[in-house]
């Protein structure tokens, strides 16, 4: 149903990565971004969920098939947040969110707008100045999704972003994370390995296989948003993780 | 009833006020005393063997009536240092120039030569054994090659020292440069940063503990490059350093002068080393967790 409502962002049309030594990461993978989507790539370790990412953000090409951009896209149209924070710990919050500016080569001053709002979007307006060690491990990713914010990406890609978070602490990020897309409408390709995480955040959720790494089906959460804690206690909640949860074991057998 | 319980109370007095303050642990309490103890004794310690070391010596150089050309007692060296101090400290200013100037351009040439190698592995790989064959090669024994191809002695000098010093400089920064968090290198790549600015925000900036470390050795390894090329150098007459200094007072016996210009080497060697580990923690502190270790 997300199918047909906003324009597609990017295709990747029968996308296969090949590593050195044969080993088959992704083969014939196809997957349909559309603006404003939140997709969840769900699958087993080692199934080339981080390898497709890797290939959407332009860090290594695809053996065979291609990514087609349905826009332009430049420096500053992907925002990516990894699973450990990577933020420069020479650097306070502020010029750590700075960064994708400077390699833009804009100054702080003429971004210092851009800078306060993002990381007012993930609630670290008092620690601007402060160093990443001084930060416990929930507000160093907050860091850096502002720093993945800030250039008003096209799209927002996250690998596990939460994985190395403890459980409150990821559920507090998940609901800040949802809010956060209520007010900027930015599109997520999200890696996890949580079913859970997946049904909770996600529109559409591409559950994948591994050997060769692919998607085998692709669901959809038809719930409304905002989806706050009641959504998390909800029957429908319940019967959807139930649903996934099955195609990922279908995926594991495979 | 009430009687009771405040005999209650009062017995349990320790254990009943919890998490409050007045309750002390006395295993934390011991850990507390011992780290006092430390703290206080990685002074007092060091200064206690000073000075038993200064009255054994005076000692025995006093009761076995040693002569002073075979060893003077402390009071004696230090009587030496005030007298000669115009000597010595011209001298002193000869080395220190020496090598300070050999770090500096250590400080260059290793940096330099480390920026090199990340822009082009096949530089590295085609210079790295030199460095390395350098490194290995006792200065002493390419001394006296040096001060034969070279004439100035000065330059000379500043060869040898800087030969010792730069390696340390450019392993570790070679190192630094190289240990680049691989997630914020394709964070850089991702926001399409080009060459410089790879090099000046992140290669730069991760590699700075590592150079300072370098650095801290190169301080020291300089001073001894610049004295060991001093005593191949030999003949000094105008603007000649400790070394000579003391080749010089041991051709002539005067064995005071020499421990005297011994302890002016030592105490400079100290000082460089002291005033290199504050730069490194003038430059650390706010963000690097060898810093942070050490202020807590
Ligand atoms: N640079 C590489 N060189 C060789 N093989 C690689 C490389 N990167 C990934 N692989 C292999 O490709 C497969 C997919 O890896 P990938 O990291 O994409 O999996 P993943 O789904 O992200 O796993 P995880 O959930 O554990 O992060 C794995 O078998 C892995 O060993
Ligand atoms: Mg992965």
């Amino acid at each position: 149903m997300s199918e047909n409502k906003s324009p597609l962002l990017l295709e990747l049309k029968k996308v296969g990565k090949t590593f050195a030594e044969d080993i088959v990461a992704l083969k014939d993978m196809d997957l349909r971004i559309h603006s404003g989507d939140f997709i969840s790539l769900l699958g087993p370790s080692g199934c080339g969920k981080s390898t497709a990412l890797r290939i959407i953000a332009g860090l290594t090409t695809p053996t065979l098939g291609q990514v087609d951009w349905k826009v332009n896209h430049g420096s500053g149209s992907i925002g990516v947040v990894f699973q450990e924070a990577t933020l420069m710990p020479w650097a306070t919050v502020e010029k750590n969110v700075w960064l994708p500016f400077r390699l833009q080569n804009k100054s702080f001053q003429e971004t210092k707008d851009e800078i306060e709002h993002s990381l007012e979007l993930v609630g670290l307006k008092e620690f601007i100045k402060s160093y990443p060690r001084e930060l416990s491990g929930g507000m160093k990713m907050r860091v850096s999704i502002a720093r993945a914010l800030v250039t008003d990406p096209k799209v927002i890609l996250m690998d596990e972003p939460f994985a190395a978070l403890d459980e409150i602490t990821r559920f507090k990020l998940n609901n800040d994370l949802l809010a956060l897309r209520e007010t900027i409408g930015c599109t997520i390709i999200f890696v996890t390995h949580s079913v859970f995480e997946s049904v909770f955040l996600s529109d559409r959720i591409a559950v994948m296989a591994a050997r060769p790494g692919r998607v085998i089906q692709e669901l959809i959460v038809d719930e409304p948003y905002p989806r706050g804690e009641t959504f998390r206690t909800s029957a429908s909640y319940g019967i959807i993780c139930r649903k996934t949860s099955d195609a990922l074991k279908l995926s594991m057998e495979n | 009833m009430v009687h009771t319980d405040i005999q209650l109370d009062s017995s349990n007095h320790e254990t009943s006020m919890g998490s409050t303050t007045g309750v002390v642990d006395r295993n934390e309490l011991q850990k507390k005393r011992k780290e006092r103890a430390e703290k206080i004794g990685k002074w007092v310690m060091p200064f206690i063997v000073f000075v038993i070391t200064i009255w054994l010596w005076d000692y025995i150089v006093s009761s076995n009536e040693i002569p002073h050309y075979i060893l003077p007692g402390p009071g004696l060296v230090v009587d030496t240092l005030i007298q000669d101090l115009g000597i010595l400290f011209s001298a002193l200013k000869v080395t220190l120039q020496i090598t300070l100037l050999a770090l500096a351009v250590a400080v260059i040439g290793g940096v330099g030569l480390a920026i090199l190698f990340t822009q082009s592995k096949f530089v590295e790989i085609s210079f790295f054994p030199y460095a390395v064959i350098l490194q290995v090669t006792p200065i002493i024994s390419i001394a006296p090659l040096i001060f034969i191809y070279v004439d100035n002695r000065m330059v000379g000098l500043l060869l040898c020292a800087w030969i010792v010093a730069f390696f340390p400089v450019l392993s570790n920064t070679t190192l630094g440069l190289n240990s680049v968090d691989h997630n914020l290198k394709d964070l850089f790549k991702i926001y399409e940063a080009n060459r410089w600015q790879k090099l000046l925000h992140l290669q730069l900036p991760s590699a700075l503990p590592y150079f300072l470390g370098g650095l801290r050795i190169a301080g020291g390894l300089a001073l001894i490059g610049a004295v060991v090329a001093e005593y191949v150098a030999g003949t000094g007459g105008i603007g000649s350093g400790l070394a000579y200094t003391i080749l010089e007072a041991g051709y002539r016996l005067n064995i005071p002068r020499m421990f005297a210009a011994l302890l002016l080497i030592a105490g400079t060697g100290v000082l460089i080393f002291v005033l290199l580990s504050f730069l490194s923690h003038l430059l650390l502190h706010k963000w690097h967790e060898s810093a942070l270790e050490k202020e807590t």
